[in-house]
């Protein structure tokens, strides 16, 4: 029998992963692909606390979480795409229209 | 019915400061006067109603509303009228009235709106001095109190344009302020001592109390009244406005500053005569005062050379007397001296504004002389109120002015009688220097020409734009002007040539005052000599009705209801005792012959000098060249002012307030917030360095913080 | 016994996959990699007793939603990380960031586990409460999503409707612009 605690772990290097790859990539997409780790870490911990409590409501939200997910990485594509055609660039350094 | 009285006037300044413009000269100063004649009319009733009343309960009162009721503090807007209340009120119309139809002459040459201003400010200053001498409380006195200070400003203004005018203007209502923070005080020290602000109710609870002794808080408020008394009454220290108020017209200078408001102190002395007789300490403050005021006015007015300012000090000398007279407790006699006063000092300035309006402007003495053959009717009232307030036995001013030195006398204040006497000798003989000097000789032109350093002099500008050719009033340019707080000297242009050879065009067509300056001064003159008769004492055979008449004023007996032990304690109010009257008679005979001596030794000496050896005056003035100067700089008192007040006040307020507090601190404090807002901002938008990354590590550092933060707890 | 070393396989791999996948230069390669992990999550929802799960991330997540990631990679034809002009060494190696990233990363991994690891009840096997039955019926995940969550559902299509909108106005090319 696998403890709760340990898909917990799982889940947490998961999302420090996913964090790190935010934090430190030069690459639009490869950021948002982070964000995708960060996002399916916490899928996990849904599901195994899902079947931890018996509870149907864990794979519920997994449900939804894809779903906006999906949402998510579609318009964060398009705007990659919008901003790589006016910048010829993918690293978020080239885009600082807005420094002060 | 009481009501009415003021509110003729206060009808005429309404219409004449909304309608004037429209409406033609004549229409103007006729309604003018008219409502001030009205305002006569039924202050005569009103009197005449009095005198039906039995005399210890002669009060008539109107409450009109109640004011202020706020807890224990009531002030009801109560007019009331008892025996001095009627004297004055009688002198304010019935000299008022003569004076608005002096003036309806006078103010001919003025543009038709200024001559309703001028109109309007007279009923209004009229309207004014009548709430204050009807007042039966001391905040509806201090409305007229205030009224008055305010209508003086705008008349000594009058030429605002001018601005020696506006500056005299200026300190007249700063000078008299200062005195009404004192009044304002000494009402405060009265209430919070008595509870309540009504004369009639002081006074009731205030009379069966004896004297204090020393400094007490009666001392103190009736002190503190004093002080603002000085401001309205120009008494030594607050003075040094009244003679700069002769910028304005001189039938302003006649109503104002010698019959009427300058009074008011003496009639607020007067009104809480049982209050002020319970502190001695303030009366001996009073009458040393008066009688130093009076002897230093005297003295300043003997070198003068200004007609309208020999006067201005004259009114001042005599004010000191009337304050000498309420300091000895002789009430009766101030007001005596009061009521007497008006008479031939407004016959005076009117006399003298006659002889201005002759000459088109000039009022420097040593340019005037010879004027006694075109100008008769002036010469002989002038002339009538000169002897009048020397104190020649007979007229008015003797018996007013003897009544005063014999109080002084009795009452044992020796020193303060030879002051008087001295005083008594320097009026004769200023007032006399003036007469000669005026319409005596030959017609000179004196005065030196503005460049002449030595001569010193304050000239006062007054109907400067009586120049012939010009109709407006603009001033003319050349008058000397004087800037009206120092003695500085500005050179003016090329001033007294000019109308010094117009004169001499027109001495043949000198005309003489016109009817109704004539009229005013005719009458003025007459009361002159009469007016004294209804004081007539008792050491010639008369029974001196007038301290009869207002006594019960002064020993709070004229109440509505008569209470009964107020009626004997009768502090003197000028009536010798019955059980002495007869060695009391025979030194009030001597006093008199005594001062009658004086009174001529002094018009002796003015004639000697000024009539017949004019070089003596001139020789004395060159051996004490540093006396006469003195005197000619009026004591450099105003300089003193200047340097001791007014200077320092300046200099704090620039440098300490306005450098120092204003633009440091509360500039600093506003462009300080703005500076910190700009510096914070400054370093606060370095955050946004619009790199995304960099946002996105400074979510996950927050993260990571309030992970560790809720772990930790 | 199998159950654990199917745990720590898969899980195993997911780790990797994803830590791969943020070390990887190429785009591409990050994206493929993330499909591994995926399909190793989906290992671990099935050991979970979620196969329906398991099957819809691999259906949606991995086959639609990566091969979206994978068509726009293509589309822009990402090159790789651009460097700094100045620094040509792999962005992990930025000292910076190395040190700060990193070690937030490590800050996270720490406090998290220190949460677990100090939560009593969590040491119990997740499976021993009750049988799998409950939770790994379609029928009942199906009849609990229409009849309490049926608004979230509806809201969540709109969403993805307005989402395919605006993903559509995002990336449309300008009139004028190459």
């Amino acid at each position: 029998m696998i403890p709760l605690s340990n898909y917990l772990v799982v889940s947490a290097i998961l999302f420090a992963l996913g964090t790190c790859g935010v934090f430190m990539r030069r690459n639009l997409i490869t950021i948002l692909l982070s964000i995708e780790i960060m996002l399916n870490a916490v899928n996990l911990t849904f599901v195994a606390f899902g079947r931890y409590a018996a509870d149907v409501n864990g794979q519920i939200i997994v449900f939804f979480v894809i779903t906006v997910a999906a949402a998510e990485a579609a318009v964060g594509l398009a705007l990659v795409i919008a901003l790589f055609r006016h910048r010829e660039s993918l690293n978020p350094d080239a885009f600082t229209s807005l420094k002060w | 019915m009481l009501a009415l009285i003021p509110l003729f006037p206060l009808l005429g300044f309404v219409i004449n400061a909304f309608f004037g413009r429209r409406l033609s000269q004549v229409v103007s100063g006729g309604l003018a006067s008219l409502v001030m004649l009205a305002s006569f009319a039924v202050s005569t009733m009103v009197v005449w109603q009095l005198a039906g009343l039995p005399a210890d309960q002669r009060t008539i009162e109107q409450s009109l509303y109640t004011w202020i009721a706020s807890d224990d503090f009531n002030i009801a807007l109560t007019l009331r009228v008892d025996p001095l209340a009627a004297v004055m009120i009688l002198v304010v119309t019935g000299i008022g009235s003569l004076i608005h139809i002096y003036s309806t002459s006078y103010m001919h040459d003025e543009v038709d709106s200024e001559y309703a201003r001028y109109f309007s400010y007279l009923n209004l200053f009229a309207a004014f001095m009548l709430i204050l001498v009807l007042g039966g409380n001391f905040p509806v006195l201090f409305v007229g109190w205030e009224g008055v200070g305010l209508c003086s400003y705008l008349l000594i203004g009058f030429w605002f344009k001018k601005k020696s005018a506006s500056d005299a203007g200026k300190k007249a209502f700063v000078v008299n302020r200062i005195g009404d923070y004192a009044f304002i005080l000494g009402m405060l020290a009265l209430f919070t001592r008595f509870g309540t602000l009504d004369f009639q109710r002081i006074a009731t609870i205030v009379a069966p109390l004896a004297p204090e002794t020393g400094f007490g808080i009666i001392s103190v408020a009736t002190l503190l009244l004093f002080i603002g008394a000085t401001g309205k009454s120009a008494q030594i220290p607050l003075y040094t406005w009244l003679p700069d108020a002769m910028e304005g017209p001189t039938p302003v200078s006649a109503l104002i500053h010698a019959a009427t408001m300058v009074t008011a102190g003496v009639y607020m002395i007067g009104r809480n005569a049982v209050l002020f007789s319970h502190a001695p300490e303030t009366l001996a403050v009073v009458a040393a005062i008066g009688a130093a005021t009076a002897l230093m006015a005297g003295t300043i007015g003997l070198v003068q050379n200004d007609i309208k300012r020999v006067l201005a000090y004259s009114t001042v000398s005599q004010l000191g007397y009337m304050f000498l007279a309420m300091g000895v407790g002789a009430f009766g006699a101030g007001i005596f001296h009061l009521y007497t006063h008006a008479f031939f000092k407004a016959c005076l300035f009117l006399g003298s504004g006659a002889v201005i309006h002759a000459l088109h402007g000039e009022q420097d003495i040593r340019n005037m002389g010879g004027l006694k053959r075109h100008l008769p009717i002036t010469y002989w009232t002038f002339l009538i109120a000169s002897l009048a307030i020397a104190g020649v036995p007979g007229l008015a001013g003797f018996f007013s002015k003897d009544e005063i030195l014999y109080e002084t006398f009795r009452e044992g204040h020796t020193i303060l009688w030879v002051i008087g006497i001295l005083t008594s000798l320097l009026t004769a003989t200023y007032m006399f220097r003036l007469v000669f000097l005026t319409f005596h000789g030959e017609r000179r032109h004196d005065a030196p020409a503005p460049e002449h350093p030595e001569e010193q002099e304050p000239v006062a500008d007054d109907d400067a734009h009586r120049q012939a050719s010009d109709a407006s009033h603009r001033p003319a340019k050349d008058e000397l002007h004087r800037p009206a707080t120092g003695a500085l000297h500005r050179p003016a242009k090329d001033a007294l040539h000019r109308p010094a050879s117009d004169a001499f065009h027109h001495d043949e067509h000198l005309h003489d005052a016109p009817p109704a300056m004539a009229l005013a001064l005719i009458v003025l003159a007459i009361g002159s000599v009469a007016a004294g008769y209804i004081g007539l004492p008792h050491a010639l055979g008369g029974q001196n009705s007038l301290a009869g008449w207002l006594r019960p004023s002064f020993t709070g007996a004229a109440t509505l209801t008569a209470p009964e032990g107020a009626a004997p304690e009768a502090a003197s109010a000028g009536e010798p005792e019955t059980g002495s009257a007869a060695e009391a008679g025979s030194l009030e005979l001597t006093l008199m012959v005594t001062s009658s001596i004086v009174a001529l030794l002094g018009i002796g000496i003015a004639s000697f000098i000024w009539l017949k050896r004019r070089q003596i005056a001139d020789a004395a003035a060159a051996r004490l060249s540093g006396v006469y100067q003195l005197l000619l700089n009026k004591y450099y008192v105003d300089e003193l002012y200047d340097a001791a007040i007014v200077h320092p006040i300046r200099v704090i307020s620039t440098e300490g307030l306005w450098r120092g507090f204003d633009v440091k601190v509360v500039d600093g404090a506003v462009n300080g917030t703005a500076a910190i807002v700009s510096g914070g901002a400054a370093v606060l938008r370095r955050l946004q360095s619009g790199s995304v990354r960099a946002y996105a590590g400074g979510l996950f550092v927050g993260v990571v913080l309030i992970l560790g933060y809720y772990l930790w707890r | 016994m199998a159950e654990t070393f199917a745990f720590y396989l898969f899980s195993g791999l997911t780790i990797v996959a994803s830590a791969l996948v943020i070390g990887q230069r190429n785009p591409m390669y990050s994206v493929l990699l993330l499909v591994a992990s995926f399909g190793a999550m989906a290992g671990l929802f099935i050991q979970l007793d979620a196969p329906f799960v398991a099957v819809v991330l691999i259906i949606v997540y991995a086959g639609a939603i990566m091969v979206l990631f994978l068509f726009v990679v293509m589309l822009l034809n990402a090159p790789q990380e651009d460097a700094l002009p100045y620094d040509h060494t792999h962005p992990f190696r930025h000292p910076v960031l190395m040190r700060f990233g990193g070690l937030l990363a490590v800050l996270l991994v720490v406090q998290l586990s220190y949460a677990l690891l100090r939560t009593r009840d969590l040491h119990v096997a997740v499976a021993g409460r009750s049988d799998a039955s409950v939770v790994s019926s379609v029928a009942e995940l199906g009849r609990v999503l229409f009849e309490r969550h049926v608004f979230a559902f509806e809201a969540t299509s709109i969403l993805i409707l307005v989402a395919m909108v605006g993903a559509v106005v995002l990336a449309r090319r300008e009139s004028g612009q190459q």
